[in-house]
């Protein structure tokens, strides 16, 4: 985040709107005290304030709503609402008044539905939100931050804390409200704020610009990176294609196809299911429902290990955790899927394994010192290019992608850039997802853009612009902002 | 109602499934023996559960957390020396004795906590080194078996509450009508719930505690609902000490003697750790309880007792209890078939 003035005032709503990245959650937690501003200053009630932790925040009555629930998942609804301020009696929590109190504030928020007792862990996403919401209710709030806390919610609900909203704005309470659901922030505040690339852009009053200026305002840059030239070859047969993908609350009936020959993109904001899409077609989720055919074979997603059989290939959402083992050497990471190509009887062949690697690196030009260095001594794009590497040495005819340009530098991103338009000029099919949009209308051939668990939106061509996408992505029409 | 208790028994159902095991172990067991459902089985067998049954309470608290205390089975016997040495005397003196002896426990304890915390240094390799730093002291306090515990304490300690009262001539030496009830209750299962309900129920309504529940449930959620976590970890730690030296309190009194046994701690802490699970605490932390873990450590005990009674080879002890243990704790793993999204089983 870079040098944002921001002010909200009491009794009122003020929405903060921005892409992904756009520094909204990071202004919120420094608000919230869970991070600490390296420079500059909060002010509150005219005294300058600096939180070292949630807990003093609160004390101010500053509470936020997390996006990532701050909800324990082991302990019941009345313990979660109750948590650091339970109700006590000879110094002990009350547990009989603390149900009580959980009982009327469920009341409150229309939740009678929900047990005080009942663990966490056992409540739908859309009851555990407003299990949050009460949650921060009870601190007695003076300014209340939401941020996404309706993107789980139903429509019932989403009134509910609406109302709720509108009570507290009578009370003099200030609130804060983040969502990526244009029609709400327009619907509910009074002021709104366009925040981009870590700096506030513009506040405005409720209704003082069209729904096509803001959404102007929050893309508002220059495309930079440059693309290899888009495919101008015919599209080959359908290599995958997916209907009706279904899996718990995230993949409401997915479809899609894609082609040989073709980089399809995959856009929306955050949370809409992408994520889980891409681990789904991998094998990595269980009870996903819909009909998938791949290489015009059903094909049944039972196991990374199966999917990569099968000739798939996913390079996961975070390198570090998911795509590399950090302490292990370059060499030893890039064979982890290929054992079985170099390996003899189930030994390990030293010289087919020094071959591979050497060709992986060579193929990708990863800049290594040695490859019996450990993976973490290379540079983010270097790791990325190794994660990449390990899988294309199995040499898959769909490539699933989540977001592998993320925190790396431009030089190497334009090499995975050509990397992937070979790939496909090849006659193999990738899947990308990105949270950049420009690399996405650069990149891709075509962009299936997700809402709410669906594709909402296939632009192809002319019709795939910046605006296009960002209209989709908060489910807005077209036409509307054209 | 009913559909409350289902669901309570459903929420618990790591306890519910070891309180049934324990009662029909229990209830067989008993039916089986020569002389069962007798004061004086029932007396042997509480003590030769207690001291493990402490200990087993001890490990609960750090496993709630998501942690482990290799230091558990180390600082019972370290208390047990230190009990050798000073509980003798007077009662006033005996009683002041064993209030040391559960500082010492807690103050180690606490120690062990302080190290995880401000060291940040993962609770096992902290508690694997401190608990060999125990054991070194005990070395130094008890170079051999020996002490001098107060017979009558002894005596009265480990039997039932009728000769609690004859020895200590009370309740006119037990035979007073209104005592008549409880006469036939061994004094050490007395102690045992009396120390553990006592401090275990009043806990568990503490923030502090429920701070160490939501560290093991989900650590972030508990830092951002502002929770006190260096607090709870080091009351965490601490009462680990303080029950582990109510184990080795009674051990002291039980054998009315220290031992600095090396191997003795060691097989302490393991089976502590299996008390846990076998009680229906998760060793990834959130869900359990203490309770829980004292029925592990029954029915842990439960299981040697059968080899008495039926004759088994001595030498087939280990392999069968290891079966027994396995069967068991596999059916906690059952949840893992229910999970959706299979990079959680990594979580």
């Amino acid at each position: 985040m870079d040098s944002v003035d921001f002010c909200c005032q009491a009794g009122s709503i003020h929405g903060i709107l921005g892409e992904n990245g756009a520094g909204k959650s990071t202004l919120i937690k420094i608000l919230s005290g869970v991070l600490a501003p390296s420079e500059g200053q909060v002010i509150f009630d005219g005294r300058n304030v600096a939180y070292r932790s949630t807990a003093e925040a609160t004390a101010d009555g500053i509470v936020c709503i997390f996006q990532e629930l701050s909800l324990v998942p082991d302990l019941s609804v009345a313990e979660n609402i109750f948590i650091d301020q339970p109700p006590r009696r000879f110094g002990l929590i009350d547990t009989r008044k603390q149900r009580q109190m959980a009982k009327e504030i469920l009341a409150r928020i229309k939740c009678e539905d929900v047990d005080p007792d009942a663990h966490i862990r056992e409540l739908s996403l859309s009851r555990r939100q407003m299990i949050e919401i009460a949650k921060a209710l009870v601190k007695n709030p003076r300014v209340l931050i939401l941020d996404e806390a309706t993107s789980a919610l139903t429509s019932n609900d989403v009134q509910t804390v609406y109302d709720l909203i509108a009570e507290l704005r009578a009370d003099g309470v200030a609130c804060i409200f983040i969502s990526h659901r244009m029609h709400e922030v327009d619907q509910l505040c009074d002021q709104l704020s366009v925040f981009r690339n870590g700096q506030h852009i513009k506040s405005f009053a409720k209704g003082a610009l069209s729904e096509a200026e803001i959404v102007q305002l929050m893309i508002g840059r220059e495309i930079t990176a440059q693309f290899p030239p888009k495919r101008d070859k015919s599209l080959g047969e359908t290599t995958l294609s997916v209907s009706d993908l279904r899996w718990e609350d995230s993949l409401k009936g997915v479809d899609i196809d894609v082609h040989a020959g073709e980089i399809v993109g995959l856009g929306g904001l955050d949370g809409q299911g992408h994520k889980e899409l891409l681990l789904a077609l991998f094998g990595a989720l269980h009870g996903v429902e819909g009909q998938i055919s791949l290489k015009g074979r059903p094909y049944r997603p039972a196991s990374p290990a199966l999917s990569k059989r099968l000739g798939l290939a996913l390079v996961p959402e975070d390198r570090k955790t998911e795509g590399l083992m950090l302490e292990m050497s370059i060499g030893d990471n890039l064979l982890l899927p290929n054992y079985p190509e170099v390996s003899k009887n189930g030994v390990i062949d030293g010289g087919m394994a020094k071959a591979a690697i050497e060709k992986a690196v060579a193929l990708l030009q990863i800049k290594v010192g040695s490859p019996d260095h450990p993976v973490e001594t290379l540079s983010g794009g270097n790791q990325q290019k190794g994660v990449i590497a390990k899988w294309l040495m199995l040499n898959p005819d769909v490539i699933l992608l989540n977001d592998p340009t993320r925190g790396i530098d431009v030089g190497t991103k334009q090499e995975i850039y050509r990397l992937m338009r070979d790939l496909v000029d090849a006659g193999k099919s990738v899947l990308l997802y990105s949270t950049d949009y420009a690399e996405l209308i650069g990149c891709c051939d075509r962009v299936c853009v997700m809402y709410d668990g669906r594709v909402v939106s296939e632009l192809e061509g002319d019709a795939l612009t910046e605006k296009a996408i960002v209209a989709a992505s908060l489910n807005i029409h077209t036409e509307a902002v054209a | 109602m009913i559909n409350k208790v289902k669901a309570s028994i459903l929420r618990n159902r790591g306890f519910t499934g070891a309180f049934i095991l324990f009662a029909a172990l229990f209830l067989t067991y008993q039916s089986m023996h020569p002389r069962g459902f007798s004061t004086a089985v029932l007396v042997q067998n509480s003590n030769e559960v207690v001291a493990l049954a402490f200990v087993a309470i001890a490990q609960t608290i750090p496993v709630l957390m998501g942690g482990l205390d290799l230091s558990v089975g180390a600082v019972m016997t370290l208390t047990n020396t230190v009990a050798s040495h000073v509980v003798t005397g007077t009662p006033l003196q005996m009683l002041f004795g064993a209030v040391v002896t559960l500082a010492v426990g807690a103050g180690f304890g606490a120690m062990n906590g302080l190290i995880v915390v401000y060291g940040r240094i993962q609770p096992i390799i902290a508690t694997l080194a401190t608990g060999a730093i125990a054991i070194g002291l005990a070395l130094i306090l008890r170079p051999s078996p020996g002490g001098d515990i107060d017979g009558d304490l002894n005596w009265a300690a480990t039997n039932a509450v009728f000769d609690l009262a004859e020895t200590y001539g009370f309740a006119d030496n037990g035979n007073a009508a209104w005592l008549q009830p409880f006469v036939n209750i061994p004094v050490p299962l007395l102690i045992l719930l009396v120390v553990a309900l006592g401090v275990w129920l009043p806990f568990k309504r503490t923030v502090t505690c429920r701070t160490i529940y939501a560290i093991g449930s989900a650590e972030s959620a508990a830092h951002l609902s502002g929770l006190p976590i260096a607090r709870a970890k080091i009351a965490a730690f601490t009462l680990a000490g303080f029950f582990a030296a109510c184990g080795g309190l009674y051990l002291a009194v039980q054998t009315s003697s220290g031992n600095a046994d090396i191997t003795q701690a060691g097989t302490y802490t393991l089976n502590s750790i299996a008390s846990v699970v076998l009680g229906g605490t998760s060793l990834m932390g959130g869900s359990g309880g203490a309770i829980g873990s004292m029925i592990g450590a029954f029915i842990l005990r439960i299981i040697s007792f059968y080899f008495r009674i039926l004759s088994i080879d001595p030498l087939l002890q280990p392999l069968i209890e290891g079966l027994v243990l396995l069967v068991a704790v596999s059916l906690g793993a059952l949840r893992t078939f229910r999970v959706k999204n299979k990079l959680d089983l990594f979580r």
